[in-house]
């Protein structure tokens, strides 16, 4: 029959959703209502304002937007009296005809509600039984029986709201108890059971296949036999100071082959890093090989200075260069000091070391609180690096530990510099195998240090006194006034020698031996001493630089006078021997020029005077030649350290014998070479003005 | 020249002594597991010297029950060999101067 059943937002408010209650709609900010058709408004009189007030109408998000048309619109629903969960086609065995047959007629009837009732047709037999039993009881059962019916009424009354069918009931004795045991049994909610499969990923797989033989056998064996050999003999060359005297850099990790961690990929970055420079800057590296001024034959009083790579860090680039040094192991690896000259402005400074192998960026970088002024590095421990600070103290970095900053360093208390310390050397070992250096600095004390266990132990070789006379102080007690170092340098050949030079422009010839005179002092400059470098050759000659715009050349036997004077219009920052020949040697200005000159080719002038920093006013302060190639690295005021070569004409060889890749450096040779050369200045009566 | 090749026999003998020692030809399996993996194998062929079955047997159903199924183990002295094995879950190995072990994982 079909029964109309009008849209489902017209049901009644009344009986509408968990929402539409009057307590939540009070106590809910947002009530799920149902639209109210007009005609279905009833009574709310009671309810009232508040009511009204609380309600809001809100829509559901998942409410359908429908125009008014389409509310009007009436759907037609038919109700069947079929039972919609039964199954239509069910297949039953039949034993009979032994074989699957499907059921013509599906029952449709769905039992809602069965009760059994206790009630007893009196015709019945059990009626008439019981009735025989109990003639006492038969008011009573009456009783009962009246209370029964009324009871089964109820429930046939409530069982006529639902459609049912009701069972005959069975009959039943009836049961003289008061209390009549009903058994009721309900049926929890049962959660609908779902079902939910996932398939994982196999565990990875991967192919391997090897063959073993006999032989295969063997020969791993060998390899590996001679593998430990290897390693047993390397582990027996170990110095006793340090465990590994090999570089960090070059450092040969055991083979781990299994482990798969990212520090292996460190040593391959490496040679990629390096691989990737080299190609970048192919055109240098094939000018610093090969590279040779074809016009030097024409000139033959000139060479030029090729300008190759230029290393700058960017945290280092407000910081002027304070010192470069090669390292005497690795020839490619060098090291800068960085830190400030302007007494004004005195900031941090760097240690940074580099490699000709890589430009871009150092090797290692340290930070220090001070600017770093001058550095040595020790020429049997490659990675032992002495440092002196702006700020007086001295130390000691070693670059294979992972320190972040000097191993050793020097406190007011163990006797450090008052004044920045100009230069640091290392010594020889000492007697008792401790390494120990000395410094010089402008408080006008020459102090050894010691490295004796963890702990730098200073002292005082010698203080630079000015005068014989000592001044009257204030109290009247005698001061002796100190002059202020400003550079030092050691005999190569006679141990307890050096030479001290002073801003007061003295130049003192020291003796270790001695702490309180000097051998010698020579009135060598107008102004302070920038530089003093011994003739890695000649055993008594000896340059120094100033920066009174000179450079001047010295024989320590004939300390009256210099034996060459060179004017160079600028103040000179640094001075330095070239290390294949005893007659050439640089000078760096603070015009930015370098100037090269060659004693054997021409006394007076330079044989090159070029600039190698693009802006005018940048001083250069520090020039080192590499020992072993033909290169020259400058550093200046703005951070920069420019690598250049030298042309074939400022480096003037003896000749190469068949088959010999360097020609032997012969020192007498070279010592003989600029004996010649003094000895044309040397006369004492005939002196020549230079 | 006698003394030469008598030093060479001599080697030749020798090698098996002096390459008795496990020596690992292949791995990717963690520290310890490989360290297990490699004392059992050990140990299975000391214990089983003329019988590599039995040996083998030994290695696989101690690997199954410690690092779980399901384990393959070939010892032998001459083959040649290709395999899919579970990642981290192989060890190739040579010992005693002439025997060879091979175990996979891959079920």
């Amino acid at each position: 029959m079909p029964h109309r059943v009008s849209h489902p937002a017209t049901r009644n408010p009344r009986q509408g959703g968990p929402g539409s209650t009057v307590g939540a709609a009070r106590g809910n900010a947002r009530v799920i209502q149902r639209r109210r058709d007009d005609d279905d408004q009833t009574e709310m009189g009671d309810l009232g304002d508040e009511f009204l007030q609380g309600r809001t109408l809100v829509k559901p998000d998942d409410q359908l937007e429908l125009s008014e048309a389409e509310l009007k619109e009436e759907f037609t629903r038919i109700l069947t009296a079929n039972n919609p969960h039964a199954p239509q086609n069910i297949v039953r065995f039949n034993f009979k005809e032994r074989t699957f047959k499907q059921t013509s007629s599906v029952e449709q009837i769905a039992i809602h509600f069965a009760l059994d009732g206790n009630m007893l047709h009196k015709d019945s037999d059990e009626a008439r039984r019981q009735h025989a039993r109990g003639g006492a009881g038969e008011s009573h059962s009456e009783a009962a029986l009246s209370e029964v019916g009324e009871e089964t009424e109820a429930a046939a009354e409530e069982e006529g709201e639902k459609e049912e069918v009701v069972e005959e009931a069975p009959k039943k004795e009836s049961l003289r108890n008061q209390f009549n045991f009903s058994e009721r049994a309900s049926q929890t909610f049962n959660n609908p059971y779902r079902e939910r499969g996932t398939a994982t990923e196999p565990p990875p797989r991967a192919n391997f296949s090897a063959t073993a033989n006999q032989w295969e056998i063997y020969d791993a064996y060998l390899e590996d036999i001679q593998k430990q050999e290897k390693a047993k003999e390397k582990s027996k060359q170990v110095p006793a100071y340090k465990k590994d005297d090999e570089k960090v850099r070059k450092k040969l990790t055991p083979t781990e082959t299994v482990t798969d961690d990212i520090s292996r990929v460190g040593r391959a970055s490496k040679i990629i890093e390096r691989m990737v420079n080299q190609n970048t800057f192919d055109d240098i590296a094939q000018d610093f090989s090969y590279f040779e001024d074809a016009s030097d034959e024409f000139r033959d009083q000139e060479g030029t200075l090729l300008p190759l790579w230029k290393f700058s860090y960017d945290k280092a680039k407000r910081l002027a260069v304070t010192s470069i040094c090669w390292n005497p192991k690795y020839n490619d690896l060098f090291t800068v000091g960085h830190g400030s000259y302007d007494f004004a402005k005195q900031g941090r400074g760097m240690l940074l070391f580099y490699s000709l192998k890589n430009p871009s960026h150092p090797e290692y970088v340290y930070s220090t609180e001070c600017g770093v002024m001058c550095i040595d590095i020790h020429p049997d421990y490659p990675y032992l690096v002495a440092v002196g600070f702006y700020d007086g103290s001295v130390g000691v970095f070693n670059v294979q530990e992972k320190a972040q900053g000097a191993v050793y360093i020097s406190t007011a208390k163990t006797g450090k510099h008052t004044d920045p310390v100009w230069q640091v050397k290392w010594q020889k070992d000492d007697l008792d195998n401790n390494l120990n250096f000395f410094s010089v600095s402008s408080d006008g004390r020459v102090v050894s240090w010691t490295l004796v266990k963890n702990e730098l132990i200073y002292t005082d070789v010698i203080t630079l006194t000015v005068s014989d006379i000592p001044a009257e102080g204030p109290d009247g007690t005698q001061l002796q006034l100190l002059g202020c170092g400003t550079s030092f340098d050691f005999h190569k050949k006679i141990d307890y020698l050096f030479l001290v030079g002073t801003e007061e422009g003295k130049i003192h010839k020291c003796s270790k031996a001695y702490s309180s005179q000097f051998l010698d002092t020579i009135n060598a400059h107008h102004m302070a001493v920038d530089a003093v470098r011994w003739n890695p050759f000649h055993p008594d000659i000896f340059i120094s630089c100033s920066a009174d715009w000179t450079v001047k050349i010295w024989d320590h036997n004939y300390s009256h006078q210099p034996m060459f004077t060179f004017d160079l219009n600028s103040a000179v920052g640094d001075v330095a021997w070239a290390p294949f020949a005893s007659t050439v040697f640089g000078a760096v200005t603070a015009d930015g020029k370098v100037h090269v000159y060659d004693l054997n080719i021409n006394k007076y002038e330079a044989l090159c005077e070029q600039s190698v920093v693009q802006k005018k006013k940048t001083k250069l302060t520090h020039i080192e030649f590499n020992p072993d190639h033909m290169i020259v690295i400058v550093g200046d005021d703005r951070g920069y350290v420019t690598s250049t070569k030298l042309s074939p004409n400022l480096r003037k060889l003896p000749k190469k014998k068949k088959g010999e890749d360097k020609p032997p450096i012969d020192p007498e040779v070279e010592v003989a070479k600029l004996d010649k050369i003094l000895s044309l200045v040397r006369e004492p009566d005939t002196q020549d003005q230079k | 020249m006698t003394e030469a090749t008598e030093t060479k026999k001599e080697e030749a003998h020798d090698y098996r002594r002096l390459h008795s020692y496990p020596l690992i030809r292949h791995t990717d399996m963690p520290e310890e597991m490989r360290v297990e993996a490699m004392e059992l194998c050990v140990t299975a062929c000391e214990k089983f010297a003329t019988n590599n079955e039995n040996a083998a047997k030994m290695i696989k159903e101690n690997m199954d029950k410690k690092f779980g199924s399901s384990w393959h183990a070939i010892v032998g002295e001459g083959y040649g060999f290709e395999i899919t094995h579970e990642m981290k879950n192989i060890l190739y190995m040579f010992f005693g101067g002439a025997t060879a072990i091979t175990i996979w994982k891959c079920s």
